[in-house]
Formats: C-alpha cells, structure tokens, sequence
C-alpha cells in the first residue's frame, strides 16, 4: 500500500520550466552555443519543454538526450541494460552543454553524465537543469536551474511527468 | 589364512537356480552345513537376515582391475573390495594391464594378488593377441594350463577376420572361450559418442552402431564356420541383440553380456559433455536400450557384466577427445540392474551369478545351488533398501560414476566369499 | 547461477534478442570520439585459447578492452600444454588468479562447459571443436540486420550456408541464430561433409540456389580435409562449391555475401570479395568487437538477467 500526494499540478511544471528557461538564456547571455541534453530516460520530455520554451522566448536551441548506463558507478551491484541511446546533434567540442533531468538525488547518474558527455568531446561547460531537487546528495554536485526544491525522506519516491509532481510514500512494516 | 566365520543366516529368501524358497542357512569351514527352517544358532555366530534375499555371489565376466601398470586408477586390491561389496565373489580380470596379461608371469602374478587379498575370486582372462596387438596369438594352452578360460582383447576388437578364424580354431580344441569387443576400428576413428542425431547436433566424432553389429556378424559366421563358441563383451545395439538372438535360435553357442549402463544411459546425456558418460561401446539411443533389455529379458543376453573401467580424476577432467572411455559399475551394478529390469529375481540373480558363472568356466564353485556341501559363495541383498551413491564410501580408488547421487533400489547387506563375512551391513571388512 | 554465453541454442530466443539489440548500442559507442567506456573497470577476462586463432582472440582482447576490463591471455598451442597437468588444473590456476570470465577456445567441442564446472567465472565460448562459435552467429546476425535494415525479424530470409557443415561451429552457431530469428536455411555440401544427421534442407547443387537466396554464407574449406578423404583432391571442390566469377555474378543485387574468415582463397573463394557490393567480410570484423562488448557487458556488467 502506498501513499501519494501531488505537489505540483501541471501548470506550475509549466511555470517552473517557463522561469528556468529564462535563466538558462540570462546565465548564458543568449543562446549561442548552448545545447541541451536530456538524461535518458526521465530528461528527455524535460529537455523538449525547456527547449521549445527557449525558443519561444530567444532562440531555437539543439536538443539531444544521452544514456549513462555504460558509464555509471554502480554497474554489477544493479542490473542494467541499455535500452536507450545517446543522441548528440552537434559537436560538443566547445559547446556549453545543459544537462537536463527531472529529479535529482545521489548526484550519481550526473556524475556518469559527465563522464558519458567527455567521450563526445570537450565542452566549454557542462550545466545542470532539474525541475526536482530531493536532496540526499552522495557526490558533491549541485544543479545550476532548479525548477523546485523538494526535501524527501529516502523511503519516499518521487514521480515527474508533465502533468505534476507526485510523492509516493512507500508504507513499510509498521 | 584367513579365519573362517561359522554362522547362520536366519530368515531370509533363498533364491538361486533350483528356485525360490523361504530357508535359514548354516556356514561352517567354508561350506554350506545345513539348510532348514528355524534353525538355532549354536555356537555359530546368528546373522538376522529378515526380509533379505540369499543368492549365490555375483560373477562379473568383465572387470578392469587396472593392476599391474595403473595403480592410480584401482589396484587388484581395491578392485576387489568394490566387487565385494557389490556382491561379487568372482570377478573376470580382463587383461589391458601394463604388461599385458598374454603370458604365465603376468597371470600368475594376478591370481597370486587375488588370493592374497582374499576379498573375492579373481580370475585373470588372457588376451586374444599378444599385447593385444592383433598380429600374433597368445599362447591359449600355457594360460589354459594356469587357469584361464576366457581369452579377450578387451579394448579393442580383434580386426583381422583371417587371425580371428584362426584363433577360434585352435582355442575351440582347448575348451577355452573368445570374447570379443566388437569394434570395427576404421569405422570409429576419433570418434567419442553414439553416431546419431545428438553426436550431429553437439558436433562430436560419432562411433556408428555398424562399427559393432558387423563384428558381431562376422565373429557369429566364424563361430558357426569352426564350431567354436564366441562370446560377445558389452552389446549395445538394437541389430546386435538382433543378431545373437538368431544365431542361439539356429543353435550356435554364441553368448552375450550386457552392462547396466547400457540399459539405463543414452547418447543424450553427453549434451552435458560430462566425460564419465564417455565409453566404448557408447552410450545408445533409447530405442537400443529397450532392445537389450529385452535381450537380457528374454536369455538372449545371456549375463550382465559390468566393464568396471576405473580412472583417476587427473584422466578425466580432460577434453571429451582426450579422457578415457570407461565408468565404474561394480558397486552399482545391482541397483541399476533392478531398477531397470522388469523381471523377476530368480531372472535378475541369473544375469548376474549362475550365467556368467558358467560362461566363465568357474560354475564348480560359483553360481552354485545353495545346497549342503556346495561353497558358501553368497549375496545377502536388502531388496527394497532405497539409496544413493556416497563418493566417498566407494570402495574403488577412482570415481567415474555417473550414478553418484542417483537414488537406487537393492543393495547388499553382506557378502560371504569362500565362507567368510567379507562385507557386513554394507561395508568392507577388511 | 553464473550466466555463461556457450551457444545460441543455450542463450536463448530472449537473451539473443537483448544480445543483439545490446550490439547496437556498442555499435555506437565505437562510432564515437572517445569508443571507450567504463562500464567494466575493475574486471578481469581471461582469454584461454587452447587452438591459434589471432584475430579472435583480438577482437575478444580489444572489446574487453573498450570495457576497460583488465585483459590476460593464455595462448597455448595444445603440444605444448603440459601433459601431466589436466585442463582441470590450468584452469583453476588461473582463477586463482582472480577472473571474472574466461573466453574459451578449444579444438574439442564441450570445454567451456567442463571449464564452467571447475570455476565460479563466467564462461564465453570462442569456439569449441564442431560445436559452437555463438559470437560469431551475433555478429553474423547482426550483421545481416544492420546490412538489410531490419530489426530482429527474419522471417523471408533465405540463406544458404556453403561448404564444410559437418565440421563447422560457425556453420551450427550461426544456423542456429537465424533459424531463431525466423530465417530459412539450407546448407549446401556434398554428403560427406554433412553430419550423419540433418534437420536442415541440404542440397549439393550450389548453382541451384545461389541466384535465390537473400545471403550466401561461405564457409572455409581446410585443405587438411581433402587429405582424408572427404571429399577428392584436385579442383573437384572448387568447381562444385566455390564462389567463382559465375557464382559471384549469378548473385542477386541485394544479397549479402558472408564469410567468417580467413578465407582459403583458391579453395572456397576464387573472386575477391572486397570487390563485391555484396560483401560483408570487413563489417563482421567490425562488428564483431561490438558483438563481443555486448556478450561481456551482459555477463559482467549487467549483473545477470535484467529484473
């Protein structure tokens, strides 16, 4: 049995997307140079919205997605398989990469993230974009756009969609 | 010498030749003493029986017990003691040692050991060629004088038609009997299973069952050209028991034994490539299992014998290719033979004692009637005991069983060789 | 229970399936600037490679590799394995040794399963005696996939395996892979070189079927086998099954032409493939490293099945 409580509806998603657009482009002075790459797999609709919400505001900008599970820590203590890929459009050589995921936590897969964007090339700068921010973080990384800060309990879950954010609180043994 | 024990076994089932009888038996200075119904133990030590079968010891007309040359794999020692405690009291020692067992020495030197160790009635055979090398002939009537009466190139099968004819010619006048490994060996060449659907699909060199049926043609023409008898070692195949069935319906004497494990093991079990299902002849498909068992249901196959073919571990944890062909079979012989046979034990004690008995020459002493007077050759089984192959309660100095932790049915309590208790409640004496 | 990767028919139609959608992903990761992943630091894969096989063993050293796996090698010529020490031995030396798998090539077919009973490692079969190659049946499968474009669905295909089927793990292994994907097969050899037993369509008419099928897949001829007997010597061979000039040209334009390599050229192949639109010699080799990175992440890396 499980308990779950909304937090977010989907028009603050909207909102919180909408603000964090406008920040991406202040922070970067405009869009030149900047691609975004949503993490396979909870990034990935982030990176469109966020994308297409740049672009009503400034400027199209490049959108690809990257997988991490090659490049993760944990490899053999869980069990994985890539059904996913790495989409990069345009040369990461000297781009400002915005890594865009929905909930951020250990600050583990960031970490493979990191790793997996190098093997594309050198970036000029590797940004984080979450709408999520749970804490309990294990790695020292920390988000520059953040869409909300939701402090959890390591028992809970947290489910982002476009519709809203929802809390599932897990009930174990009393 | 050893001690003899007097004793008397109560309450069990006498079975052997003469029939199936409810008796108590009294041993006495190696001898069978009395056979009646309630008797007092006396001064004899009583050994209760209940619920058991007594049969006359089993004969096994084909044991390698590997001594001398290979004392890593079994000595005749060893040997003996996991016949004992498969319930045989004589065993046939085939003659692939290092020497070869085709000259007086070699012989002697064999039933010398069998006799000092005491544990049951070792029998060395010859071999058909010396060295078993299928060029020139073992002198039969040197080995015949010493006690040999079978002759084999057990291992092989002797290719020659020109130098078999010539062989059971002359043994036929000395009253001795030629077994043969039937194996065309042009046929076999690397080969390591059954050739069939499961050696094409695993990609291994297959041993076709024509490689046997035509020496088993070949040898039962040349039986019935010279009149002399040929007995066929380890049949396998469906057209061989075939072919033994018309050659006693025609009147020839051409005897034929069977191992358990071709009655109970096919072709499919080397998928697993596990090198103790690897022998010669190969494990068979199904449909050839049926046929010998059939063969040993109905005489054709006259006995079961074991081809008990020890090797150490360092032998057969090797390549499919390269490990020896051979399993153990003398400490589960009896297990396997009930569980697959669907007879009764007056049949069943027939393959395994009273038949090979006679086929061996050694019906003087083994195989016997249990009658007054007769030698206390016995197997005491629990014929209902259920139990599963303990690796480390072999007797045997190898352990190339694929029946190790396999659930069998019949076991022997004891075991009386020349009227003494040489296993007791399952386990060695000495 | 260790996962091993032995032969198709033992992986399975679901693991082949992830197996081969699993090279795609490494496919892609040798596409990339840096074709080198983490994903198996810290792990050691042994090569144990009892027959030659350069270019194997290569491609099993260069996948594990790209994993960032800890490679050795013990290459050994079978005349000079120490006949006293059994296979039982050397392998469990060198476990000693700490290793995660074990790549296993042996001239007798059913050693990467003995080798699996004396070691807590993984096994993968690089090839064993007749049996089996399945990573080379991957890499041929995924070959053909990448080639024609489609996914994991063979059915219409039609191919012909040509040449030495009785002795061949490439032919088993890779028979075994498209008939699971849904192809159809026929094997083309003359008798003797069939096994005793066959449950695939054969015929010893080449001519007949190579302007037919959608993949020719020629296997190798070793000149040893003419030596016994097999088949006769002299062109005889050649003139019946070879890939010649007209073959070659009968082909249909849309065919692939496969082979596992190294060619016998003047036995079984009398054209250069190379000059073939048709060929997929060079992407096999290629795929086969990513063939082989994805056997090692699954057994490895993935931690086992999936949940």
């Amino acid at each position: 049995m499980s308990h779950r409580k909304q937090v977010l509806g989907p028009d603050d998603v909207r909102r919180a997307v909408t603000r964090m657009a406008h920040e991406v482009i202040e922070r970067n002075r405009g869009v030149d140079g900047v691609v975004l790459l949503g993490m396979q797999r909870g990034g990935v609709w982030l990176a469109q919205l966020l994308g297409s919400e740049i672009a009503r505001i400034a400027a199209t900008v490049p959108i690809g997605t990257i997988d991490v599970s090659l490049h993760r820590d944990d490899i053999g203590l869980r069990p994985v398989s890539p059904g996913t890929s790495s989409d990069v459009p345009v040369e990461v050589q000297g781009a400002t990469v915005v890594l865009v995921d929905d909930v951020l936590y250990t600050g583990r897969t960031v970490r493979a993230a990191l790793d997996a964007v190098s093997d594309f090339g050198r970036p000029q700068a590797i940004q984080l974009a979450v709408l999520i921010d749970r804490g309990h973080r294990e790695l020292p990384i920390r988000p520059d756009f953040i869409g909300k800060n939701l402090p959890t309990s390591s028992d809970e879950e947290v489910e982002v969609t476009p519709d809203g954010v929802i809390i599932i609180e897990s009930e174990l043994s009393t | 010498m050893m001690q003899q024990h007097n004793m008397v076994l109560v309450g069990a089932t006498v079975i052997d030749e003469t029939g199936e009888r409810r008796a108590d038996v009294r041993v006495r200075e190696g001898t069978i003493a009395e056979i009646g119904s309630d008797l007092s133990a006396g001064d004899d030590e009583l050994v209760d029986v209940t619920g058991c079968i007594v049969a006359p010891g089993f004969v096994d007309l084909h044991t390698h017990l590997r001594e001398p040359g290979m004392p890593e794999a079994e000595t005749i020692e060893t040997g003996s003691r996991a016949a004992a405690l498969g319930g045989y009291t004589a065993v046939v020692a085939m003659p692939n040692t290092d020497p070869t067992q085709d000259c007086v020495e070699v012989v002697e030197f064999v039933s010398k050991r069998g006799r000092e160790v005491g544990l049951c009635d070792v029998r060395p055979s010859g071999s058909i060629t010396i060295g078993r090398a299928g060029t020139h002939l073992t002198p039969f009537a040197e080995l015949a004088a010493v006690g040999v009466h079978i002759f084999t190139d057990d291992g092989l099968g002797v290719q020659d038609e020109g130098l078999m004819r010539r062989a059971l010619e002359y043994a036929g006048e000395l009253g001795v009997v030629l077994a043969q490994h039937c194996e065309v060996a042009s046929l076999t060449k690397g080969a390591v299973m059954h050739e069939g659907e499961c050696c094409s699909h695993l990609g291994l060199p297959g041993w076709p069952a024509l490689a046997e049926e035509l020496m088993v043609h070949r040898d039962i023409e040349l039986s019935r050209l010279t009149g002399s008898p040929v007995h066929l070692l380890h049949l396998s195949t469906a057209r061989s028991v075939e072919m033994v069935r018309a050659a006693k319906t025609d009147g020839l004497v051409v005897t034929a034994e069977a191992t358990p494990h071709h009655i109970s093991l096919n072709d499919e079990r080397l998928a697993s490539f596990d090198t103790r299902f690897k022998v010669n002849p190969p494990l068979r498909t199904t449909a050839d299992i049926e046929a010998v068992k059939e063969g040993l249901l109905d005489g054709t196959i006259d006995a079961i014998a074991t081809d008990h073919a020890p090797h150490p571990p360092v032998a057969k944890d090797r390549p499919l290719d390269e490990a020896p062909p051979g399993m153990l079979g003398l400490e589960t012989a009896l297990g396997v033979a009930r569980s697959q046979l669907d007879c009764s034990w007056q049949h069943l004690l027939g393959a395994m004692s009273w038949r090979p008995a006679k086929i061996a020459g050694i019906d003087d002493r083994h195989g016997r009637p249990i009658a007054v007077g007769e030698s206390a050759n016995l197997a005491v089984i629990d014929p209902d005991s259920q139990w599963e192959v303990d690796p480390s309660a072999l007797a045997s100095r190898s352990r190339n069983t694929p029946f190790i932790g396999v659930g069998l049915t019949a076991r022997i309590r004891h075991t009386v060789f020349e009227g003494r208790i040489v296993v007791r409640d399952g386990k060695a004496t000495a | 229970m260790t996962l091993h990767f032995r032969s198709v028919e033992e992986a399975g139609a679901e693991r082949i399936h992830r197996l081969l959608d699993l090279t795609e992903h490494m496919a892609a990761v040798g596409r990339r600037p840096n074709p080198k992943v983490p994903a198996l630091r810290g792990k050691t894969v042994c090569n144990l490679f009892f027959e030659d096989s350069t270019r194997t063993r290569m491609s099993f050293d260069l996948a594990a590799k790209r994993l960032s796996a800890d490679t050795m090698t013990l290459a050994v010529s079978s005349s000079s394995v120490n006949k006293g020490e059994s296979l039982r031995d050397t392998v469990e030396t060198l476990d000693a040794m700490g290793v995660d798998a074990f790549v296993v090539r042996h001239r007798t077919s059913g050693v990467p399963w003995q080798v699996a009973g004396w070691t807590p490692a993984a096994v993968i079969n690089a090839g064993d005696g007749w049996h089996a190659h399945p990573t080379q049946a991957l890499l041929d499968a995924y070959t053909i996939r990448q080639r024609r474009g489609i996914a994991n669905d063979f059915s219409g295909l039609k191919v012909a395996v040509v040449g030495d089927i009785r002795h061949s793990r490439v032919a088993r292994s890779t028979t075994d892979i498209l008939q699971l994907l849904g192809a159809e097969v026929v094997h083309v050899a003359p008798r003797t070189l069939l096994p005793p037993t066959s449950d695939v369509a054969t015929t010893s008419n080449f001519d007949d079927v190579v302007g037919d099928v959608d993949v020719v897949y020629m296997l190798r001829m070793q000149r040893e086998r003419m030596g016994e007997g097999l088949v006769p010597d002299g062109g005889e061979y050649s003139r019946r099954f070879a890939l010649d000039e007209r073959r070659a040209s009968a082909l249909r334009p849309d065919a692939l032409l496969m082979h596992p390599g190294p060619m016998n050229r003047g036995v079984e192949m009398m054209v250069d493939p190379t000059e073939l639109l048709q060929s997929t010699v060079l992407d096999q080799v290629t795929n086969g490293i990513a063939s082989r990175m994805a056997v090692l992440f699954e057994l490895l890396g993935s931690g086992g099945i999936e949940e």
